[in-house]
C-alpha cells in the first residue's frame, strides 16, 4: 500500500453560482521514502493538490467535488476535524513558500517548534529536543536562536526553522510547496541540499512543488507535470528529463536557459495558461501546442502509459521532432 | 531607548504647557464676570472690588497667565474660587472614581468585543456575523445620556438590581461601566473583526493549522494576538479620553468623578478648577500615549528592534 494515494481528485472554488475547477481528476501516489516533484506554472493546481492532502484549503470557497485522498489507507476527505488535527503535522507536514510570513511574528521560534512537539510528541516536548531539531536543520548556535523572534532571522534561517517545525513530529510525508522560491540562489541550493540530506537520514517521503525544472534532476525520484488542473505527464525523473514526451513538458524543458552553448534568445511558450472559467473543451494545451491538430480541440486526451512507468496525456507525443540534446543535466 | 524616553518626556511637558496656555486664554474669552459668580448677584461693589483684587481679576490677561504659570511651576494648581478647596485635593478625590469607572468599562467591553470579533471573523457572512454587525452599528450610534437614563430606569429603579446613583461601593460602578461598555463594544468588535479577517488569511495561520493545532488555539493563540496589536493605539486614545472624565455618564449616575467636576466648574466659571480638570485630561492623554508606546514594545517584538 502506498503512503499516499490520490484518486481522481476534483477540487472547485465557489464563484457565484458555479464552481471553478482548479484540480480536475488528479491521481497520483507516493511510496514510503519516495520523492515526488510536482512541476507546473502558477495556477496549474499544484498547490491546491498539495494543500488538499491535509484538507487545508479554506472551505468555502474550496469544495471537494470528487475523488479520494488515501493517507496510510484512510480517506482524508472523510475525516472529522479531530482526525485531521492528528494527521496534520503528525503524518503530513508542510513547508511553505514564504518562510517569513509563515512563522508567527509574535512567538519565539523555539516556542513555535515546541508547539509542534506538544501536539504530536508530547513526551519529547523539551527545550533539548528543540535545540536538537534546530541543529538537525543546520542552524548555528541553536540555544540562542531558539529565543529569537522570526524577524530576527534571515530568510534561509527562517526556512530552516520551518523545516525543523515540520520535522518535529516525525511525519511520514513532507510537503514542500516551493520552499526556495522566495530565497536567493545560493540559499536555495543550501536548502535543497538540506532537504536531500534529511530525506536520506530520516527516510520520509517528500512531495516537492516547484516551478524550477532544474531542481528535479537533483532530488526527485518521480515527476508529475501539471497543466491547467490536470497531470499531463508522470514519469521517473530520469526518464522525464531524458525524454520529455508531452509538448508542454518539452516546451518547459526547452525554456530552461543553458549555461553552455553560447547566448541565445530565451525560449518561451507562446500564449498563456487558459483561465479556469474558459477551459478549452478538448486538450487543454491545444491552443498553445506546436503540434496541435483539429482533433485536439474536440476529444480530451487521457493520461496513458507510453513507456514503462512513463505516462503522458497526448496521443501524438511520438510525432514531434527530436528535442535539442542536452537541454538539462541528467543525473548519472 | 533612554534618549528616546527623555525626548518623549520633554515633548510631553511642551504639550501640557501649550494646553495650559491655550485653555487659560480661552476661558478668558468666555463672557461673564467671575467676581459676580463668586460673590452672588446681590454683592456690593466693594466686595466685588475686593474679590477682583484678591484674584487679580482686574489685571490684563497676560499678567494673570503669568501668575498662573508661576504658580504651576511651584506645583500648585491653586484653590477653587467657589469652595476654596485646593484644586489638587479636589481632583485627587475624584480621580479614583473616574479611573475605576474607566477600568471597569474597558475590561468589560474588551472581554466581550474580543470573542465577538474573533468569532464573527471566523464565521464571516453568517447570520451571526450579520446580527453582530447590526447590533454593533446600533450600539455605537446610541446617545450616551439616553442609554444611561434607560439603564438607570430599568435596572435600578424598576428592577432595583443596582444603586440608582452615587457611590456605594463597586456595585455603583457596574451600571455606569455597562453604559460605557455598550457604547464601545460594537466599535471594538468590528475593529477586531476586520483585523482578524486579515490575519486569518495570513500564511502563519495556515501554517498553524498545518501543524495540527486545534481551531480555538489557531484563533486565540496564533491569530488574536496579531489582530489586537493595531487595536492598542485606538484603545489608548479612548482610555485617555475616559480618564479625562466621563461627562454624561457621571452626571446621570451622580458619580463624583472628574467629568462631573469639570461640568460643575464650567457652570461656576471656577477658573482654577477648570484649568485643573483640563490639565488632568491632557496629562492622561500624554501618559497613556507613552504607556501605549511601551506596551507596543512588549506585544510586538518587531518594534523592540526598530529603536
Amino acid at each position: 500500500m502506498p503512503l499516499l494515494e490520490i484518486k481522481n481528485l476534483k477540487v472547485e472554488f465557489v464563484a457565484g453560482q458555479s464552481g471553478l475547477r482548479a484540480v480536475d481528476d488528479v491521481s497520483l501516489t507516493i511510496e514510503a521514502g519516495e520523492t515526488l516533484c510536482v512541476v507546473g506554472e502558477s495556477g496549474c493546481g499544484k498547490s491546491v493538490t498539495a494543500l488538499s492532502i491535509a484538507k487545508l484549503l479554506p472551505s468555502p470557497p474550496a469544495r471537494y467535488v470528487g475523488g479520494e485522498i488515501r493517507l496510510n489507507g484512510t480517506d482524508v476527505l472523510q475525516m472529522n476535524s479531530r482526525e485531521l488535527q492528528q494527521i496534520r503535522g503528525g503524518v503530513v507536514s508542510y513547508v511553505f513558500q514564504e518562510p517569513g510570513a509563515s512563522l508567527n511574528p509574535v512567538i519565539r521560534v523555539g516556542r513555535q517548534i515546541k508547539e509542534a512537539l506538544q501536539l504530536h510528541r508530547p513526551e519529547a516536548a523539551t527545550d533539548d529536543e528543540v535545540v536538537r531539531l534546530l541543529q538537525l536543520v543546520g542552524i548555528p548556535a541553536p540555544e540562542t536562536r531558539a529565543q529569537d523572534y522570526p524577524h530576527q532571522l534571515s530568510g534561509g534561517m527562517q526556512q530552516r526553522v520551518m523545516l525543523a517545525m515540520a520535522l518535529a513530529p516525525q511525519p511520514k510525508l513532507l510537503v514542500a510547496d516551493e520552499p526556495t522560491t522566495a530565497l536567493d540562489v545560493t540559499i536555495q541550493a543550501q536548502i535543497l541540499e538540506l532537504l536531500r540530506d534529511l530525506k536520506q537520514r530520516l527516510g520520509m517521503s517528500i512531495l516537492l512543488i516547484t516551478l524550477n525544472l532544474g531542481l528535479i534532476g537533483d532530488i526527485a525520484d518521480r515527476v508529475a507535470v501539471m497543466y491547467a488542473g490536470q497531470i499531463i505527464e508522470l514519469a521517473p525523473a530520469r526518464s522525464l528529463l531524458k525524454r520529455p514526451m508531452h509538448p508542454y513538458t518539452r516546451a518547459l524543458v526547452n525554456s530552461v536557459p543553458k549555461l553552455a552553448g553560447g547566448a541565445q534568445r530565451l525560449t518561451t511558450i507562446r500564449g498563456s495558461v487558459p483561465r479556469l472559467d474558459a477551459m478549452p473543451s478538448g486538450c487543454r494545451f491545444a491552443p498553445r501546442c506546436p503540434i496541435a491538430r483539429p482533433e485536439c480541440s474536440t476529444g480530451a486526451p487521457v493520461l496513458a502509459e507510453a513507456e514503462a512507468k512513463h505516462h503522458v496525456r497526448c496521443p501524438y507525443w511520438n510525432e514531434q521532432p527530436a528535442l535539442r540534446p542536452q537541454s538539462l543535466e541528467i543525473p548519472a | 531607548m533612554w534618549t528616546r524616553l527623555l525626548n518623549r518626556l520633554f515633548w510631553s511637558v511642551v504639550t501640557l504647557l501649550t494646553t495650559a496656555v491655550l485653555v487659560f486664554l480661552l476661558i478668558n474669552v468666555v463672557p461673564g464676570d467671575v467676581a459676580h459668580v463668586i460673590a452672588g448677584p446681590k454683592a456690593s461693589p466693594e466686595v466685588l472690588q475686593q474679590i477682583r483684587e484678591r484674584y487679580h481679576l482686574d489685571e490684563p490677561v497676560w499678567k494673570r497667565l503669568g501668575y498662573y504659570l508661576a504658580q504651576l511651576a511651584h506645583g500648585d494648581l491653586g484653590h477653587s474660587f467657589v469652595t476654596e478647596e485646593p484644586v489638587a485635593q479636589a481632583i485627587l478625590r475624584r480621580l479614583p472614581v473616574t479611573a475605576a469607572l474607566a477600568a471597569t468599562a474597558v475590561v468589560m467591553w474588551m472581554l466581550i468585543a474580543m470573542p465577538l470579533g474573533v468569532l464573527t471573523a471566523k464565521h464571516r457572512g453568517s447570520w451571526f456575523d450579520r446580527g453582530v454587525l447590526v447590533a454593533a452599528t446600533v450600539s455605537l450610534s446610541l446617545p450616551s445620556f439616553w442609554l444611561a437614563r434607560m439603564l438607570q430606569y430599568w435596572f435600578s429603579y424598576k428592577l432595583g438590581w443596582f444603586p440608582v446613583a452615587g457611590v456605594r461601593g463597586f456595585t455603583s460602578l457596574l451600571l455606569p461601566a455597562t453604559t460605557l461598555a455598550i457604547l464601545f463594544i460594537g466599535y471594538y468588535a468590528r475593529l477586531i473583526h476586520s483585523n482578524m479577517v486579515e490575519v486569518l488569511d495570513s500564511p502563519y495561520v495556515r501554517a498553524a493549522r498545518a501543524k495540527g493545532a486545534a481551531e480555538t488555539t489557531v484563533l486565540f493563540k496564533h491569530a488574536l494576538p496579531n489582530a489586537v496589536i493595531p487595536v492598542i493605539t485606538i484603545l489608548g486614545l479612548d482610555v485617555a479620553v475616559l480618564l479625562g472624565g466621563v461627562l454624561f455618564t457621571e452626571n446621570v449616575f451622580a458619580l463624583p468623578g472628574l467629568g462631573k467636576l469639570a461640568v460643575e466648574s464650567v457652570f461656576n466659571l471656577d477658573v482654577p478648577m477648570i484649568m485643573g480638570a483640563v490639565l488632568v485630561s491632557a496629562t492622561a492623554v500624554v501618559t497613556v500615549n507613552l504607556v501605549v508606546d511601551l506596551l507596543y514594545r512588549w506585544v510586538d517584538p518587531r518594534i523592540k528592534d526598530a529603536y
